[in-house]
């Protein structure tokens, strides 16, 4: 696109923007970016700006915008403590590879290192946790550097970029220009894949006995589901899903045997030091998946199929690094191995989730004590939502067990913090959900802990009107920080007790409808009611205030040492 | 044991822009691993930069290090080698008093004797230029030290490998020699 006229660095910005496709900007405005958001009035017709309450509600709400629709999250944030602001998302989109690219304001170009009101680093603060970023002092370099920032943010192993604009450069006027940005000379954003690795692979899943998959974020990111599907049913192999993994295959589906790691299911962790290949599709082999690497499935061959070259061997030793897109190197796979069927080797699993079902499963769905269980709510939302729902999830004890219960029809329905374990991560993610896909029906589980630490983003949800269905398991403690100080410190239960306010009045003070459920034979009607509201809608449930999450594998154990109790 | 630490000579090519140096640093500080040296300049590209950066870690720890690098956008490529797979020197400055050189015969013979030579003189300091590897330099400073050194300074390693990198290839350049 060429023009004529001159225009300024701050129209630039939302010029480019449109011309990435963005219509939706997370965000909160500021000395040093006014004149950018004063383009964004003028251009309102085009562009969606939602005001959050807090610059890190912008970043979650576009976090979970991106992870939904696989689109690219945009924030805007003012300099200084708007950018400082915006660290936790940003580190948080760094770790699980969602695509983000930040706008920052920043003091004029002369007063940079002077210690200007609202000036900080953010370009040497946020380094060490986006995949790339860069100051822009001159108009010009704006069209190109947010075509780079772009193509950076989404391609190959998707992360977070933020732009800092001095405010000099977004009043400058010069000749407006853009071109997409298709390639980097220094990056390769998609490794090639080996034929003759892909080969070797094969003969390796054509020999295996006891072949076993684990499959990560990496499906889901790669849009790869049904060339996932196609591989596991020709090959009949088992798979297990971390959790970032959840929802890339149908939990119903035969060969889905559930999710390993610290609270997955009991069969997966155990089977891991016993099956003869494991498969690792798009994940990262996280400590929390591993558990002690030295007793990590060291009697099987390992085919590791990443994207991100740092990841072959970074945890696990492999056998066969399969670099490359999965949407490409899994039907390469598909088409050389043989139609098998691990009839025994699959029934090891249900065995295995027997023995979890009676020690685990069946007191936390169907209790006998007075008091909820977390398992017990979300099996009530699975009944109301068909397990059709996008389930946004915070971090602790409900998002373990909302991951181990949930059920999920479709892809890009599980929305969490895996890697940061950012608690706060949920509210403000759920409005970013729900605007990613207003369609579907959006529920947000979290704790009373991290729900008060992004408390404020009711306000967001009210103001902009998204239809988000709000759970907290409310049991007056930070309850994962607990359990591990009954399980390891004797229960010494240090700064874990909280003393809660009214939820449903502060909802209700944000005009949103809310309820409170304490006793079984409400929990149903509570749920449906809330499921049925065409409104934001709250829903505190009271639930046992000791409850222990289980499986566990104790931190630094071998994954085949999980507790079941 | 495999894992035993070593000293490597990481080699990095990169873009020249801003920030790429605080990205590189950030790798090793977040690991909990301290830089020996850094040197940055240009390379034999146009408009290529290299980093020379020193190490002491194990094997498996400068592999994924190097992948890290690898990883940074602005990197072109990055590399490691250990002592025997380069060609690696270090220059050091001796600032000394005027007063030793002409009334100290013996400093006359230690210069020549170590292949430094003598950059500057002047009325009060002479200045000694030492280039070579690590122990020469130090040798040179205790055989120094006596005298009163007013100052002294080392530069980073710098280095090439005794094997090419071809980088101009990964540019798709057609340029290499």
């Amino acid at each position: 696109m060429k023009s004529n006229k001159q225009i300024s660095g701050a129209e630039a910005v939302i010029r480019s923007l449109i011309e990435e496709g963005v219509d939706l900007i997370y965000g909160y405005p500021g000395g040093a970016i006014m004149p950018i958001y004063d383009e964004l009035y003028k251009f309102q017709d085009k562009l969606n700006h939602v005001l959050t309450r807090h610059e890190q509600g912008a970043t979650h709400a576009a976090q979970g915008f991106s992870r939904v629709s696989g689109k690219v999250g945009v924030v805007m944030a003012t300099s200084g403590p708007g950018a400082t602001n915006l660290v936790t998302g940003i580190a948080d989109a760094q770790i699980d590879s969602t695509p983000m690219v930040c706008i920052t304001g920043q003091v004029a170009s002369h007063l940079l290192g002077s210690d200007a009101f609202q000036e900080t680093d953010i370009i040497g603060i946020s380094t060490p946790v986006t995949k790339w970023n860069c100051q822009v002092t001159k108009a010009e370099d704006i069209p190109k550097v947010i075509s780079k920032a772009f193509y950076i943010a989404k391609s190959g192993r998707p992360g977070p970029v933020l732009i800092d604009i001095t405010k000099d450069a977004q009043f400058e006027l010069f000749n407006y220009s853009y071109k997409k940005c298709i390639s980097v000379r220094s990056y390769n954003p998609v490794p090639n894949y080996s034929l003759d690795l892909i080969e070797k692979a094969g003969q390796l899943i054509n020999d295996a006995k006891k072949p076993f998959i684990v499959f990560g974020q990496g499906v889901i990111i790669g849009n790869a589901e049904i060339e996932f599907k196609e591989f596991i049913e020709k090959t009949g192999i088992p798979a297990a899903w971390t959790i970032l993994g959840l929802s890339a295959l149908p939990t119903n589906h035969y060969l889905n045997v559930g999710m390993v790691g610290m609270h997955g299911n009991y069969g997966p962790n155990v089977l891991t030091n016993e099956c003869d290949l494991l498969i690792a599709v798009g994940m990262r082999f996280d400590d929390r998946v591993t558990g002690n690497l030295e007793t990590y499935a060291k009697q099987a061959k390992i085919i590791h199929l990443e994207i991100d070259p740092a990841e072959i061997d970074k945890n696990v030793k492999c056998d066969i690094p399969l670099l490359g897109d999965v949407k490409k190197t899994l039907p390469l796979l598909t088409k050389i191995v043989k139609n098998n069927k691990h009839d025994n080797w699959l029934k090891t699993f249900t065995s295995y989730y027997k023995k979890e079902f009676d020690k685990v499963i069946k007191n936390e769905l169907n209790p006998s004590k007075p008091g909820l269980t977390m398992a017990e709510v979300i099996k009530e939302i699975n009944l109301s939502t068909n397990g059709d729902a996008i389930i946004v999830t915070d971090v602790g004890q409900h998002q373990m067990v909302a991951c181990r219960y949930a059920k999920f029809n479709e892809s890009k329905s599980n929305v969490t913090s895996g890697g940061l374990g950012t608690m706060g991560f949920a509210l403000p993610a759920s409005l970013g959900a729900k605007m990613g896909a207003p369609n579907r029906e959006v529920v947000a589980i979290i704790g009373d802990g991290g729900y008060q630490m992004t408390i404020q983003e009711l306000g967001t949800i009210f103001q902009t009107g998204s239809a988000v269905k709000i759970v907290v398991l409310n049991n007056d403690f930070l309850g994962m920080v607990r359990q591990w100080q009954q399980m390891f410190f004797e229960k010494r239960y240090a700064s874990t007790e909280l003393v809660n306010p009214d939820f449903v009045t502060i909802a209700k003070g944000y005009y949103i409808d809310a309820e409170r459920v304490s006793e079984r034979k409400y929990l149903k009607l509570a749920i449906n009611k809330m499921i049925k509201s065409k409104k934001p809608y709250f829903l505190e449930v009271k639930v046992e205030k000791e409850d222990n999450v289980f499986p566990m594998i104790p931190s630094g154990a071998s994954v085949s040492d999980i507790r079941l109790e | 044991m495999k894992d035993i630490k070593n000293t490597f000579t990481v080699s990095i090519y990169s873009e020249n822009n801003i920030g790429l140096l605080n990205r590189i640093s950030a790798i090793f500080l977040k690991r909990h691993i301290n830089i020996e040296s850094l040197t940055t300049s240009q390379s034999e590209i146009d408009n290529i930069f290299r980093f020379v950066i020193v190490v002491n870690v194990t094997e498996s720890m400068i592999k994924r290090i190097i992948k890290q690098i690898n990883k940074q956008i602005e990197v072109i490529s990055s590399f490691y080698h250990t002592n025997q797979e380069t060609i690696f020197l270090e220059t050091a400055l001796y600032k000394v008093k005027s007063k030793s050189l002409f009334d100290e015969k013996h400093i006359q013979k230690i210069i020549k004797k170590s292949q430094a030579n003598i950059v500057t003189v002047s009325p009060n300091y002479f200045v000694i230029e030492k280039t070579g590897w690590r122990e020469e330099t130090e040798k040179l400073y205790k055989e120094l030290e006596p005298y009163g050194l007013l100052q002294f300074v080392r530069s980073g390693r710098i280095s090439v490998s005794k094997e090419p990198m071809n980088i101009s290839n990964i540019l798709g350049l057609n340029t290499d020699k």
